[in-house]
Formats: C-alpha cells, structure tokens, sequence
C-alpha cells in the first residue's frame, strides 16, 4: 500500500540513494560520461538542489474562476486594454502591480512574477485540472495534484494531521487521483469555527466503550472472511485509529487562528480568505505538506472591474501577510508559496463590461523555496494584439519547476494502477525561475 | 410540553401500528414464473458452474435471504431495509420472497429515483453544465419517468441520442445540450463529447484516446474511427428555439501529420451494415445504435445492470467491453433474453437477481475462507464499499424504523433531502467514475465517528430517532438489540454480540437511551455497514 498523507509509513519516499559527489566520482570513470544515463542523473541531482537544502512544503492561494492578470499581476495602465485600470508601484523597480495590492507591492521584492504562462485550456473544469495537475485532462485517467504527489513522494513520521489540506475548497479541490483517494485533500471550510468532525460528540469514557464495542462486531464480520481483509483491504481498524490520533493531536491548534494574536489576525483581512492564509501559515509551521486556500469569485464575464477590484481586496492584505510571516518564522526558504488561477482573461471588454477567459497569457505569482526573489518573467503585449506572450511558460513547466525546487526528479516515474509508468510531471524545469 | 408530549405518542403509535403494508403489482412475479424466463436462469446458472468447473474454484454457499434482501435495496433504492419492509417481506412464504422484494422495490418511487440519477450520471455526469441550455434536473425527471413506466431500453436511448426542441419542454435533449462549451455556446454542442458519451455509454466502446492519434494498444481504431462517429452530430446546433439540425452543416477536423482539415463524412466504427441508407443523420445513429443486432448495445446494457446489482461490472472497466469476445459466462445469455424481450430492464435485474452467482454469500466457511481470486472468479459475491449517497441513505433510513418514501411526512423528507446532499458533499461524490475502486479515508472515517448526521440520527431524540424509540418501546433489552441490528446492519445479532450488547444495555452506566445511542454508532461505525456483502 502506498504511504498516505496521513502518516508516514510506507513506500513512496525519494528513492534517491545517488548523492552528486558520487555522481561525480561515477562519471569520471568514464570519459563518454556525457552519453551515459549517470550524465543525466547528474544533470538531474543538479536541478533538483537548486542552492542548499531544497524546501518541503508548498501553499497555493488559488484564484478561482479565473483572475485578471490586467487587473493583478500584469497591468497595462494606461493602453487601450486597460480600460481604465490604473497601476501602483512596487518595491521592485519598474515593475507595477493593478491598484489594490498596495501590501503586495512592498513584498515584491522576495516575488518571481510570471507574466506568461500558457495554457490550452480555455473550459473551467479542463483548466483547473491541468492547473492543479500539470497534465490535461483524459478520459483514461486521472493525475495528482501537486500536494498529493509531494505528499506521496515525501512521507513524514510524525504528523499526526493530514498533510495535505485545502481550505474553503470549491467544485474541484485537489485530489490524489491515481495515487488513491488517500491523498485527497482534506478538506476545510473558514478557519473562524473549529475543525469539522474531529471533535467527539460524547465523553472520553463513553467514546471508549464504543471503540471497544466496534470490535466485537468486526469479530463477527470477520468470520469466514480472508484473514487480512482489514489490512489489505477493507482498511477499517487503521482509518479508525488514524482518525482518533488526528482527534487527540495537540497538531489540531493550528487550526484555531483564533490564537493567533489579535494584530496578526488583523493583518491577513477579517474575511474567510483571511483566515485560510493564517491557518496555512499555521499548518505549515507544524510540518503539512501542502496547503491549498481558494479564493472563489474571479469568473468575471460582466462588470469585470469591481468584481476582480472586490477580490484583490482580500488578496491582497492576506498573500502580504502570509509572506511577511514566513520570512519572520525563517520558513520562507523551505516554502513555495503560488498565487494563480486556472487562466487569465481577455485583454478585450465585451459589452457587459466583463472580460472572457483567456488561456494565452496570464500571470501566476511564486514566492519562497528556491525561487528567485524580486524577479519578472515573461510580458503580455501591452496592446493585445499579439496574442502569444514573451518567453511564455507552460503549466506542466510550472510543475516540474516547483518539483525541482522541492527537491524531486519531475522525470521520476510512478506506475499507475494499470501499470502505466507516468512522470511526476511531463513539463520542463526552467531554470531561469529559479534563484542562483 | 402536551404538544411535545402529542407528537411524541403520535411518533410512538405509528410506529406500533403501522399501516397496512401495499403489495405491489403481482405481475412480476408471474413473469419470473414463465419457463422462459427460468430457462435463462438456468443457462447463466451453468455458465457459471462451468466456468468454476473449469478454474477449479467451488463457489460459496447461498447468501441468507436478509443478505440478499439488503444487496437488492441498496443497489435499487441506495438504502438498506427499514424493519418495516423487513418485517412484510418475513410474512411472505420464503420460496418468492427474493422476487416479490423486486416487485415490491420497482414498485417504489425511491428505485425510481436513485435508478434515474444513477442513469443520468452514465449519460451526462454530474456537472451542472452550461446552465442556460442545459436542464439536468428535467433529463433526471425525465428519466424517472421512463423507469416507472419501465420504457423499453432502446427506445429510450433513441430519445436521447434524436430528440429535438427546447431544454426544458423536451427534456431528452439535454444529453446533447450537456455538452455545451459555456464559454463557447456559439459553437453549440461538442461533437466529440458526444462521441464519446454514445460510444462510451452505450456501446461499451473507449475509443476517445483515439481522438488525438491512432489506436497505441492496439491497432483496432484509427483517429477516423472516432471523428465519422462525431460527424453524426455535425448539424446539430443551439438556438434560442432549442436544439435543431441543420443537414447542410458538415463535420471538419485535422487528422494527425495531415496539413489541413478535412471533411469528415459520418460512418459508423463497426456493423456498417445496420446502418440506414437515409434519414436525418441522429435518426440514423440511433437506429444503428440500437440495433437488435448490435450486440454491444445490449452487452454493455447487461453490464452496467450486473454492475447496479453487484456493486461491480462483469466486464472491466465498464465502459469498454470488447468487442468480439472472449466473453465472462452470462454476458451472451443475458444479451439475447434482452435483445429478445424487447429491452425490457425489469426482466433483466430480475434475472440477475434469480441467479445463483447473484445469490452466492461473500464469504466461506469460518474453517475455509475465500480462497485469494474466488471474487473475480464471482465464485463469492464481491465485498464492495458502498456508494457515498448508499452510506448516507443508509444512515437517515436506519435510524427511522418506518420506511422514508414518497409517502412519508413531508418534514421527514426534506431532511432526509439535506442531510443526504451535505453528507454526500462531504462524504465524497464519485461523480462521473462510477466504479472507481477507492478505499476508506481519514475524512470519511471522522465523519462517520463524529460527524453531524451520525450524531443528529443517533442521539437521544424519541420524534426522529429509532435508536431513542425502540429504547422508549421495547423494554426487553434483548429485543431492543436486535432492532437495532435489522434496522442498521439489516440481520440479526450472532449470539455472542446478543450477549454482549444486552449486557451493556442492562448495565451500563448512564441513561438507557445514552446506551441505545452508543449501541447505534458502534454498529453505523462498524464494517459491515459500509460495504455491500
């Protein structure tokens, strides 16, 4: 059985025993190292410790529907594409952000802004999966999300919470897919209530008599039943108990923003959006691997201008806020924080005063782990004309980039139930994101 | 207080005198009687027997009839029993009482919900989808309708894959609406889409992946296999007066390594004989599709019925059957009774139910346990986990003793409504997936430990509970365990749980309802609960 998110046992741990000075000694056995597969491991160990110790966790700030890079990211104040928006600058010279990430603005300096990814996705449901994925959609399968595969590919012992989360999640959080439903997001609502369902409903002694009770009843199941039936597959007595250690994990506190000091609590936005950036903060602090807070409500197809301003608004204060305190607690280098949404919209305004979705160009902001820090990648044609973007960057690019940092081999190969290897990702590691 | 007190007795009266039970329709039975119909039992019934002749395999003796009382409602009504229906089907002599339990179940307009959504799923998912154009609660309703008439199979599928008109008046026509790009609707419905849903749904066929490039695992299908079969939907387009075809509209699409697009013209994959010269394009598809000869139209139909019943496909993975075989004993013969009787879906899940493999336990002797292999040599019934809207129906019906049906208070229904549709949401829907094997997760767990609708049914409420009032009612400890157990696990106690159970009752600390709460969460918390055995 695979290892779940949910403990660290089991199979699925880096499987790299090659350290690069051994590559090294390796290769020079041989003078046609270059042609052999000892060359590409050696690339590969290269890539994927991009300067000292690669980071382990990941936190998403998923943009919903669809944002405006011109209203966010990527603003052209002043074209006949802005219609209107107006720009603020940042702490990164020449470089402005659409009005209402003031906060942002100041931490620019520590952000890579990739103003051109692509995408051949232009369906919701298609684009959040390859989003979420780095693969597109097929009917014979379904991938990962970029949680679930670190969690599968970077076990720990001792959590006792689910380490991969996603809080406020819409339609489509991030799922395990192939992996297994075991690597699921676990999902979340607004931090500002306590955990659903891991609290018991009766008193301890009562609860202890009911544990006791269920397994007099899976004795009675068992009978002429395979002997390892709960263990290989009905799995019972093991969620069970996993469940009751999430129940008693002293872990469960960071859920609680609520004790989070009243000013830090302040600094995220008093909104739900808010509150998940906090409790990401605090997750992460405690060893979850991966975070995913959505921030719904970009799907802006009339009156575009007040509704992406209305969620930038809360953006704004919340990704600040999370950055400052990652830098604060010394966790901004062993985390990646992404800020993006399944595609950008169209330079265009259609007469509901709404923008379409727009696959061929828009903006995904990085932070933290390994990537460059007060760095834009990529532009937009300021007229719109043009539709392809400069230097643009794939999704499935974005994926191996952010694995690379994380320390994995994006060419590394997972069976899939039916036996069919598939890469952790099929995109490219580009370099260029990533810091020295 | 006395209104409190009113509702209360009210509650208690009811259950203690329930109406009489109705008796459904005798003519099913009679049709399970006709030597016909005996005789294709009897055929897939040898099928089998050959077949674990053959792999050596000795099949597990006869499930008990509570068992099979429990498969067959979970897989018609996605809930377990209620000791109400449990106790009418006891009455019954015990040689018919399997297929008077189908009649009874057909009869009842919960199958006829839980059968149209099931269906709906496999023709057009669960998405919303474009919600201008596309009406999913008319096509469920629909549906309904056509499984409480019990509409021939073919016909219906002919509805859909033809109908022409407004969303909402012709409710068929949102299999095509369905698949509307929302943010396209100038491009109307997605032939490719289309393709895939017919040839998947259908005809058993998976041959999407041929959409991009040849056939990689096989040389079957080429890339043109797959767009002749779109091109059927070449003219069918969206308008404000709904869906119309426009013959003069062709099919275009660029074929890997070629330099441009090409017209397609519309062809079938297979048995290009069967299909019509002329007529509009979808009359011809559906013709086609239909076919009494075209066997996988029927082949895939006996699956997804074997699937409902057994909680798993006899062919996997259910939408991709092959196509000249070899084929798994009772496919064949179950296809020509249907193809013979006209597609007659009824006739078809009561056959399955009559047969032995169907009837068999899903485990061994305590000595002699299945042996590793016995489940995908169906020489056992599969231990399933159940669907996450069974588990939930399961929950709301075990802890009400009386049936919650089209007949129940309207209060009863709308939160049974509610409290299924949030648990579900949280539970995890399958979605389109619909045998995707998946094993239990630490959410699922918590929420079936701690979760609302566990506590809500369970604690100590004598309106709505079962587990308050057969503690309020039955005095006897004895007898008050095994309520519980038929009305949650759907069996009775084995005389060790009798024992053990009654002992916590009699002496257990606290109030005696707090006991009966603890005995109703151990077993909705146990195994057995949420698989189909």
């Amino acid at each position: 059985m695979n290892s779940s998110p949910f403990s660290g046992t089991g199979s699925g741990g880096s499987t790299e025993h090659l350290s690069r000075r051994t590559l090294l000694k390796l290769a020079g056995w041989s003078s046609l190292a270059w042609l052999t597969p000892i060359a590409r491991q050696l690339a590969r160990a290269e890539e994927r410790a991009p300067r000292g110790r690669p980071s382990r966790s990941v936190i998403i700030l998923w943009l919903a529907g669809g944002p405006s890079q011109l209203e966010t990211f990527d603003p052209h104040p002043g074209s006949k594409i802005a219609f209107g928006t107006k720009a603020t600058r940042t702490a990164l010279p020449g470089v402005q952000l659409a009005d209402g990430l003031g906060h942002l603005a100041e931490m620019m300096g520590d952000v890579t802004l990739v103003r051109s990814v692509v995408s051949p996705e232009a369906d919701h449901e298609r684009a959040v999966y390859s989003m979420k994925t780095g693969y597109r959609p097929v009917t014979t399968l379904v991938h990962p999300a970029l949680g679930a595969v670190l969690c599968h590919q970077m076990p720990d012992e001792a959590m006792d919470l689910p380490r991969h989360i996603s809080i406020l999640p819409d339609q489509w959080p991030a799922r395990g897919g192939y992996l297994g439903a075991a690597f699921d997001a676990f999902k979340l609502q607004d931090p500002k209530g306590p955990v659903q369902d891991v609290a018991g409903t009766v008193s301890a002694a009562r609860q202890e008599r009911r544990f006791a009770d269920v397994a007099v009843v899976e004795q009675a199941f068992a009978r002429g039943r395979a002997p390892g039936l709960d263990e290989n597959i009905t799995q019972h007595r093991q969620s069970m108990e996993r469940a009751r250690r999430i129940m008693g994990s002293a872990q469960l506190a960071a859920f609680d923003v609520n004790q989070a000091p009243a000013s830090q609590r302040a600094a995220y936005g008093d909104t739900p959006f808010g509150r998940g950036c906090l409790a990401a903060l605090r997750l992460i602090e405690q060893g979850v691997r991966c975070v995913e807070v959505t921030l719904d409500g970009w799907d802006t197809h009339a009156n575009n201008h007040e509704l992406q301003g209305r969620r930038v608004a809360q953006l704004d204060p919340a990704f600040a806020a999370l950055l400052r305190d990652l830098k604060a607690r010394g966790l901004f280098e062993s985390t990646i924080v992404l800020c993006g949404g399944e595609f950008g919209r169209t330079p265009t305004l259609n007469p509901l005063g709404g923008r379409d979705h727009w696959p061929h160009g828009f903006s995904v902001a990085v932070a933290g782990g390994g990537f460059r820090r007060g760095h834009v990648f990529g532009a937009t044609d300021p007229g719109g004309d043009k539709k392809a973007p400069d230097k643009p960057v794939k999704v499935q690019d974005l994926h191996a980039t952010v694995q690379a940092a994380l320390g994995l081999d994006p060419e590394k190969e997972l069976q899939t139930p039916v036996g069919r290897p598939m890469a952790l990702s099929d995109g490219r590691v580009r370099r260029e994101l990533l810091a020295g | 207080m006395v209104a409190a007190l009113a509702v209360t007795a009210l509650a208690v009266g009811r259950w203690l005198r329930p109406a009489p039970f109705p008796e459904p329709p005798a003519a099913g039975l009679k049709l399970a009687g006709q030597p016909d119909f005996q005789e294709t039992v009897a055929r897939v019934d040898a099928e089998f027997a050959d077949s674990w002749h053959r792999l050596g395999r000795t099949p597990a003796a006869r499930a008990d009839y509570l068992t099979l009382l429990r498969r067959l409602s979970l897989a018609l009504t996605g809930t377990v029993p209620s000791v109400e229906e449990i106790r009418a089907a006891e009455a019954r002599p015990s040689g018919d009482r399997i297929q008077w339990w189908l009649s009874h179940l057909f009869a009842d307009a919960r199958s006829t919900d839980y059968l149209a959504e099931r269906f709906a799923r496999i023709v057009v998912g669960v998405e919303d989808g474009p919600f201008i154009v596309y009406r999913r609660h008319r096509l469920v309703s629909w549906l309904r309708e056509q499984i409480r008439a019990n509409r021939p199979y073919d016909a219906l599928v002919k509805d859909l894959l033809t109908a022409t008109g407004i969303w909402t008046s012709q409710p068929a026509v949102n299999f095509v609406t369905a698949t509307v790009d929302q943010n396209n609707d100038d491009e109307g419905p997605d032939e490719v889409k289309l393709a895939a849903r017919v040839s998947r749904a259908f005809l058993g066929v998976r041959f999407d992946c041929v959409q991009c490039h040849h056939d990689k695992f096989g040389d079957r299908w080429k890339q043109q296999d797959f767009h002749q079969l779109a091109a059927f939907f070449a003219g069918t387009g969206v308008s404000l007066t709904g869906v119309r075809d426009d013959p003069a509209k062709a099919y275009e699409f660029r074929y890997l390594g070629r330099a441009d697009a090409e017209t397609v013209p519309p062809e079938v994959p297979f048995h290009a004989e069967l299909l019509p010269a002329d007529g509009p394009l979808r009359e011809r598809l559906a013709t086609w599709v239909t076919h009494p000869d075209n066997r996988p139209f029927a082949r895939t139909l006996v699956n997804r019925a074997w699937s409902l019943l057994f909680n798993r496909p006899l062919v996997k993975p259910i939408d991709s059957l092959p196509l000249d075989g070899p084929f798994p004993p009772g496919l064949e013969t179950l296809a020509d009774d249907l193809i013979a009787h006209g597609f007659d879906l009824q006739r078809l899940l009561r056959l399955i139910a009559a047969t032995r493999v169907f009837q068999l336990d899903s485990r061994g002797e305590p000595a002699s346990p299945p042996a590793p292999g016995a489940e995908s040599a169906w020489a056992v019934f599969p231990l399933t986990r159940l669907r996450p809207e069974q588990v939930a129906g399961s929950i709301l019906q075990a802890s009400s003793l009386r049936t919650i049906d089209a007949d129940s208070h309207v209060v009863a229904r709308v939160i049974r409504h509610f409290q299924q549709k949030d648990f579900v949401t949280r539970f995890g829907d399958l979605g389109r997936d619909e045998f995707d094997e998946f094993s239990g997760t630490i959410p699922q767990r918590l929420i079936l430990m701690n979760g609302q609708l566990v506590h809500e049914r369970t604690k100590d409420d004598l309106v709505f509970n079962a587990a308050t009032r057969i503690g309020a009612v039955t005095k006897h400890h004895g007898a008050a365990v095994e309520a519980a157990y038929l009305a949650i696990l759907t069996r009775r106690p084995s005389p060790e749980e009798l024992r053990h159970f009654t002992e916590r009752l009699r002496s257990g600390t606290g109030k005696r309802a707090e006991r009966m709460a603890d005995l109703y969460w151990t077993l909705l918390n146990s195994t057995e609960f949420s698989w189909n055995h």
